[in-house]
């Protein structure tokens, strides 16, 4: 296998969608292709951080504020008859 | 290695399903049941594409009201999540085209990068790249990486990776095929790698600072 073949299946190596053989000729290449290794590694520890890291939480005093709007606007809407959204 | 999971854990279909047929039979509690469920991820959802609060907090509520303007036409075939992401995209980017007319925004567009490639030069990282930096300081570098993607792989990275639906729950939300789902999240999460690469290589003389 190739960088460029490896690279090409990263995306379902790392999500766990590749069929046995697939996988196991990735593996070959990533035991002795140190670039492909660590690029593997580092897509993962991205993933990983991103997925860890609340970056927008919604503080709770806002979050009251936003379902108290929305359920007086749906409430409303239902009053005044359908609505083209 | 082990394949990566999402870190949403399958939410138990009925009891969705359960919410949104009360909904729709006019029960108030079980939609309010539902916008609790789920605003969270509309809100970080929002901040994404939009990158602004303001903005966000619109789209949260212009979501939900949609959807339950619509909830009628919801046809259970996907999960309700799914559909009330799909709704909150499009109002996010819509708010993003108005924000920033001079350029089209589109999922659709075709982005010409580079990544096909494997970097000739690959710096490891640090074992543990987030301790090099206080919590504060990591944020300010995941944002600002982030934000730099083009809003099309933005958005398919942040559904898939970040709010963790399927490939195919990605595609049906945001309208894509399936191979450009695929195609998009390889590209954002080799861009963001890269990216990041600058702040978590390991440094020569260990201390972690810039």
């Amino acid at each position: 296998m190739k960088c460029t073949e490896f690279l090409k299946e990263l995306t379902n190596y790392l999500d766990g969608a590749l069929d046995d053989r697939t996988k196991s000729d990735l593996e070959d290449h990533l035991a002795w292709c140190h670039n492909c290794y660590v690029v593997c590694d580092t897509t993962r520890k991205t993933i990983e951080i991103y997925r860890d890291s609340e970056l927008y939480p919604l503080p709770e005093d806002l979050r009251g504020r936003l379902r108290s709007a929305i359920m007086t606007k749906c409430t409303q809407s239902k009053k005044s008859g359908p609505q083209n959204a | 290695m082990s394949a990566i999971q999402p870190n949403i854990s399958e939410q138990p279909l009925s009891e969705e399903l359960q919410l949104v047929r009360a909904a729709k039979q006019g029960d108030d509690k079980a939609f309010e049941e539902l916008v609790r469920r789920y605003d969270r991820n509309v809100f970080r959802i929002a901040q994404h594409i939009t990158q602004n609060r303001e903005d966000a907090e619109d789209v949260v509520q212009d979501a939900f009201l949609k959807a339950y303007g619509n909830l009628a036409q919801f046809q259970e075939q996907s999960k309700f999540y799914t559909w009330l992401v799909r709704i909150a995209v499009n109002e996010a980017l819509m708010k993003l085209r108005r924000r920033k007319p001079e350029r089209t925004v589109s999922l659709d567009e075709e982005i010409k990068t580079e990544d096909d490639s494997v970097p000739r030069e690959v710096a490891d990282w640090s074992p543990n790249p987030e301790q090099m930096y206080n919590q504060a300081e990591l944020r300010d570098i995941l944002t600002r990486t982030i934000q730099g993607l083009p809003p099309g792989f933005r958005t398919v990275f942040v559904l898939r990776d970040v709010e963790g639906l399927s490939t195919e729950e990605t595609a049906q939300a945001l309208e894509l095929s399936i191979p450009a789902v695929k195609s998009r999240l390889l590209r954002a999460r080799l861009q963001l790698r890269e990216r990041l690469s600058r702040y978590f290589q390991k440094r020569a003389s260990g201390d972690g600072n810039l």
